[in-house]
């Protein structure tokens, strides 16, 4: 049989997505996941604060996660759990997915259209190049998660987290919360990459000093990790001499950035941006694969998995529509982007196949106090909204109208600072 | 106290080539390591080349080991089912003035015996590899270098050893030699070992062995060099190992990809204080990095997933010493690059002088084949999928970077040699070698490593004792 719409992962994007497709008319879904359960990372993520704009509640990750699972179940949406796609082609049907399992062994799906949303992985230490040894205990951020939430192991008592992004923040607290001293921790640029509702939460509340412009210049220790050098950077990111600083501890945990899972993608074909290591998108969230659409982390790093779920439901509307009537693409207009704005999805727009409003998702490379999110349209501005507070932790949108873009040419958005 | 005819001390690559090749006598066998697994020295963290053999100098055991060595390989990677390419090494003039030492290389490799060597102009060598920079003057082709899993290899030598009888002790390093009558009593921590012939296979501690038995004292300097490995993304940037001709800008590192498609670069050469100090220096990984730009161009350095330090035991005289050095006891010391080349020939060499030695007979029944832990992502779809009909655990994937799948990791831990530590895992199947380097499937084999093997998560270890993973259960953890 060819599945109208396929959706590879089951996590926060995956669910909404084949909900939403449902939704506008696609009949034979099918979401493939590799964990044993639903919901991707949300299961390891036990901390509240999940779904404040979605629901207007505070939900831990399992249970936002399991608001989306009972939707899926109740539409009867079929799902192969325990199950990972190891192939993606096109076909003339659309694409060829392969998955092995241990149920299934090694099967073949076609569908009409495909949905990614393999989420992402956490960038390991080899990325960064820290120098030292390499014993045990040094954990990304999110295998340390994994191992004090779901298998119920502490994986260090004394620890330094180099890198803030909202994982490491998470763990502070979570480590401090286990009995687990953390010492500090140390962050490379003159700003936090996290949300700030973590700084406050997860390290000022329990006094753990956040070290900007620091890194970590040295692991020490032959089999366990015995203690690490933390020294602050010039502008250049390039270690001071002599601002070198020891801390002794058994644990370090990085969260250091993570890199949307793309294997597949560029198998298939799929055109990735540089920036955001994910796909380029169109207004439809559509690769450059026709009937390939893209949404959540694999398409780019999400702060907040409220905008996770709002974009997949677009993707999966989009994808159920393509796999009713694949419609013919029009010429798409590329956004440019100037200013602090670091890229947008979708970094491409097709105004005769855009909704009436279309939301454009970006993040800012720097903090910025009062400044304008501008949107200029061949040349001539549509949009100028003042912003209080931008921070590369948190991203960023605008809305577009349909109207604003008809025989466009060129879209720029962009920031200016007061 | 345990006796033997033959005792091999060090499980490296080249005690595990000693051992395999005296496994093929009559007589009994054992290989005692100080490390809980095989290839967890010198053997472990290397350039991964199988040397062409025009470096060494003519004459040298260096020289001779190697051509015979690479000549070996072959027929050893068939019957141990290790992975083994021979994808050529480009030697690269970087500078005008240097064309004649790279004549002066061309004309010790015929002298040492090597085959396939020709010098290339230029535009040759940038045809063959348009990642050369413009640097690049001309080269010197080596056809028969080829590249190797060092982990595989040392491990398929150390199995087919254990296959044909060799007992391998683990976490058993010598503390002490004595001469007895019968030959060597062997002392470690744990108990005795008697044996009438010793091979010091002792890597980074074979001058340490040799001293205990011999006036004529070895000293080694052991030296460092660090590496950087690149994502698969940037595996094909060279198709050769691209060495840099010695000369004005220094010794230079090498440009090689790998057996599993990745991209390697390096070594730098430090010497050391501490022979175990392995770890890696910020300015050491700057150097990797610049070094390799000199030959090759537009690198993607950005694509580092890890960065490692590998020994070197280098021996002053500049020379593999392979001797007898007392009654009975016989060095492999000093054995550094082109080692792991070698490794077959000097495991050849010692066998056969032992066997004349203890006048052994070889066994009628000696196995030469190995297989290695099946590799699914590289089988056909449908093999793969016969694979997995009959074994279902082979669907269920573990390491998703590298696509290994619970199978593959359980044959690892039930092989010959079987793996007890994450890092035994790593080595055996590839499961966290890969862009995330663990991040994903680390707990995941430790909940295999824990099952398997019938021990508490706490004492799952990365590798050595003292390198357990996780500390004690969490508050919630202790109810679960």
């Amino acid at each position: 049989m060819t599945y109208d719409v396929i959706i590879i992962g089951g996590g926060p994007a995956g669910l909404a997505a084949a909900v939403s497709a449902r939704e506008n008319g696609a009949q034979d879904i099918l979401i493939l996941e590799r964990e044993k359960e639903l919901g991707g990372i949300l299961n390891q993520c036990i901390h509240n604060g999940f779904g404040l704009h979605t629901f207007q509640e505070e939900l831990t990750g399992p249970e936002y996660a399991a608001r989306f699972i009972d939707q899926v179940r109740e539409r009867n949406i079929p799902y192969l759990l325990s199950t990972t796609v190891i192939g993606l082609t096109q076909s003339e049907e659309g694409v060829q997915v392969t998955a092995v399992s241990r149920e299934n062994g090694l099967m073949v799906y076609s569908a009409k259209a495909a949905v990614l949303a393999m989420g992402c992985r956490e960038r390991p230490r080899g990325a960064l190049n820290i120098p030292g040894t390499r014993p045990a205990g040094i954990f990304s951020a999110g295998t340390a998660q994994r191992l004090v939430n779901l298998e119920g192991y502490l994986p260090g008592r004394e620890v330094v987290i180099l890198g803030s992004g909202d994982i490491g923040l998470i763990m502070a607290r979570r480590m401090t919360l286990e009995g687990a001293k953390v010492k500090c921790v140390a962050e490379i640029q003159p700003f936090s990459g996290g949300l700030k509702r973590n700084i406050v939460q997860c390290l000022d509340d329990y006094g753990i000093p956040l070290k900007l412009s620091h890194t970590v210049v040295d692991i020490r220790g032959k089999e366990r990790v015995e203690g690490v050098t933390i020294a602050q950077v010039d502008e250049h990111f390039k270690p001071i001499p002599g601002t070198e600083e020891d801390y002794a501890c058994d644990t370090l945990l990085l969260s250091v950035g993570l890199i949307p899972e793309n294997e597949l993608s560029r198998e298939i074909g799929v055109e990735l941006s540089p920036v955001t290591n994910g796909p380029k998108v169109n207004e439809s969230l559509e690769t450059n694969i026709p009937g390939v659409f893209a949404c959540g982390n694999v398409l780019h790093v999400h702060d907040l998995v409220d905008y996770v779920s709002e974009e997949a439901a677009q993707a999966g509307k989009n994808a159920a529509k393509y796999s009713a009537n694949a419609p013919a693409r029009g010429e798409e207009i590329p956004v440019e982007t100037d200013g602090a704005v670091r890229y947008t999805v979708p970094s491409r727009i097709c105004p005769q196949r855009m909704e009436e409003d279309l939301v454009l998702r970006f993040r800012v490379g720097k903090n910025m106090r009062n400044a304008y999110v501008c949107v200029a349209v061949d040349g001539k501005q549509v949009l100028r909204r003042k912003r209080p507070v931008m921070a590369p932790g948190e991203m960023e949108q605008v809305k577009l109208k349909k109207e604003d873009l008809q025989g466009a040419k060129s879209i720029r958005v962009c920031t200016e600072e007061a | 106290m345990k006796q033997y005819d033959m005792i091999v001390v060090g499980a490296g690559v080249i005690g595990s080539a000693a051992a395999r090749e005296l496994s093929r006598y009559q007589g009994s066998l054992a290989v005692l390591e100080k490390n809980s697994d095989v290839c967890e020295g010198t053997s472990k963290a290397n350039s991964a080349i199988i040397h062409a053999g025009f470096d060494a100098e003519p004459g040298t055991w260096k020289a001779k080991m190697n051509v015979q060595g690479n000549q070996m390989l072959d027929q050893l990677s068939e019957e141990l089912d290790i992975p083994f390419r021979r994808c050529g090494a480009l030697v690269v003039c970087l500078n005008e003035e240097d064309m004649p030492k790279l004549e002066e290389l061309y004309q010790r490799g015929l002298k040492n015996g090597v085959e396939g060597l020709s010098l290339l102009s230029r535009e040759e060598a940038v045809k063959r590899e348009p990642n050369l920079t413009d640097q690049v003057c001309g080269a010197l082709l080596a056809e028969t270098s080829g590249i190797v899993c060092p982990f595989e290899m040392t491990l398929g030598l150390a199995e087919s050893a254990a296959i044909n009888g060799a007992k391998f002790y683990f976490e058993t390093p010598v503390t002490s030699l004595e001469k007895i009558e019968e030959g060597w009593l062997i002392h470690t921590p744990k108990e005795d070992f008697t044996a009438k012939t010793v091979v010091n296979a002792a890597g980074v501690h074979s001058d340490e062995l040799h001293n205990m038995v011999s006036e004529k004292k070895l000293k080694l300097a052991v030296r460092k060099g660090e590496y950087c490995l690149l994502d698969k993304a940037a595996g094909s940037h060279v198709r050769h190992t691209v060495f840099q001709l010695p000369g004005k800008y220094g010794k230079g590192v090498l440009v090689s990809p790998t057996v599993h498609g990745n991209l390697l670069l390096g070594p730098t050469a430090v010497d050391l204080e501490d022979r175990e100090n392995v770890q890696t220096t910020a300015g050491g990984l700057a150097e990797v990095l610049e070094k390799s730009a000199l030959g090759v161009k537009n690198i993607p350095t950005r694509q580092v997933i890890t960065s490692f330090t590998g020994l070197r035991a280098h021996e002053l005289g500049d020379d593999f010493v392979l001797e007898e050095a007392a009654e009975g006891f016989f060095d492999a010391a000093g054995i550094e690059s082109p080692g792991l080349s070698s490794a077959p020939a000097i495991g050849k060499y010692l066998a056969e002088k032992i066997a004349e030695k203890l006048g052994l007979e070889k066994k009628t029944d000696f196995n030469p084949i190995r297989k290695g832990t099946p590799r699914l992502r590289e089988m056909s779809r449908e093999k793969r999928k016969e694979m997995i009909s009959r074994n279902p655990s082979y669907g269920n994937i573990i390491c998703r970077c590298e696509e290994i799948s619970e199978g593959e990791i359980l044959d690892a831990i039930h092989g010959v040699l079987g793996a007890k530590t994450l890092d035994g895992v790593k080595r055996r199947t590839r499961a966290g070698m890969g862009r995330c380097q663990s991040g994903f499937c680390s707990p995941r084999v430790m909940d295999l490593l824990s099952k398997e093997l019938s021990l508490d998560l706490r004492e799952i270890r990365k590798n050595q004792k003292g390198s357990e993973i996780v500390l004690e259960r969490t508050r919630g953890g202790e109810k679960a």
